[in-house]
């Protein structure tokens, strides 16, 4: 049963990821990523992370996705040519990246360590759960979650100092 | 299932996101596929945490969402900018910074 669940969830997040740099209008590889996100999610489940498919469903595939669609749908179809100046550059790409996947699965697969070649240890109920993971953010990462905070913060003032119209006398110049 | 599937699964979609970051020009596009990057290594990380029987690599895979939160407000607020000073969109194109 879970075997099924693995291959259904990474067969939707890898045709997702294939869709997104494969499709030729920028809107349609928002609509795949958010395929690959609700995949991905899936999987979380499969590895008891709950608060994290949860947040990954809401955060990711809610507000993030709603972002990127209105900024594909504000700047429009930009007819992009899907391969080109860079002479041979179509092969050479996809060939990096395979050469890519070839050395990160040796690492894998080479790496020696016995607890990866198992489902993992018993946990308790409620490993992953908001409790748990909530207890550890405020108690043992809490300067990690404040960092976050405050990253968030400094991004969202950024945000809106880059995007922020232009004044009148600046646009003159 | 073994944590070794997933994490193979997470180097496959790693490499994705490098060939699509590579091939493809619309900013946009790009930084669709650090999401990807990102997601990857989100992925391993609960592999990791699942494997180990410990919650500490999920709140660093949190740590991770919220990081690629800032990165997309940040990149679009660029992309929005670019075009509205209407710059075309190409990476092949932006490749001077001016103040």
């Amino acid at each position: 049963m879970k075997e099924v669940a693995f291959f259904a969830g990474a067969i939707g997040a890898l045709g997702g990821a294939i869709a997104v740099i494969g499709l030729r209008n920028p809107f349609y590889s928002v609509l795949a990523l958010i395929i690959h996100l609700i995949s991905l999610a899936g999987l979380f489940l499969l590895l008891q992370g709950e608060f994290l498919a949860a947040a990954q469903i809401v955060v990711y595939a809610g507000a993030v996705m709603v972002l990127y669609v209105f900024v594909a749908a504000y700047v429009g179809n930009v007819d992009e040519p899907l391969w080109e100046p860079i002479p041979g550059q179509r092969f050479i790409a996809p060939l990096l990246g395979i050469a890519l996947f070839v050395e990160l699965g040796i690492a894998i697969v080479g790496s020696g360590l016995r607890s990866i070649e198992s489902e993992g240890p018993t946990v308790e109920l409620g490993f992953g759960s908001p409790e748990a993971i909530g207890t550890l953010l405020l108690e043992r990462f809490l300067i990690a979650f404040e960092a976050a905070s405050l990253l968030l913060l400094v991004a969202a003032v950024g945000a809106v100092v880059l995007a922020a119209r232009k004044r009148p006398s600046e646009e003159a110049g | 299932m073994d944590i070794t599937w997933y994490l193979v699964l997470s180097a496959l979609i790693f490499a994705v996101g490098v060939t699509g970051v590579l091939l493809r020009r619309s900013p946009l596009v790009i930084l669709l596929c650090l999401e990807l990057m990102l997601n990857a290594g989100n992925l391993a990380l609960l592999a990791f945490s699942r494997s180990l029987g410990n919650e500490e690599g999920q709140v660093f895979a949190l740590v991770v969402m919220v990081v690629a939160a800032c990165e997309v407000v940040v990149g679009l607020g660029l992309i929005v900018a670019a075009y509205r000073r209407r710059i075309p969109l190409n990476v092949d194109e932006l490749r001077s910074l001016r103040g």
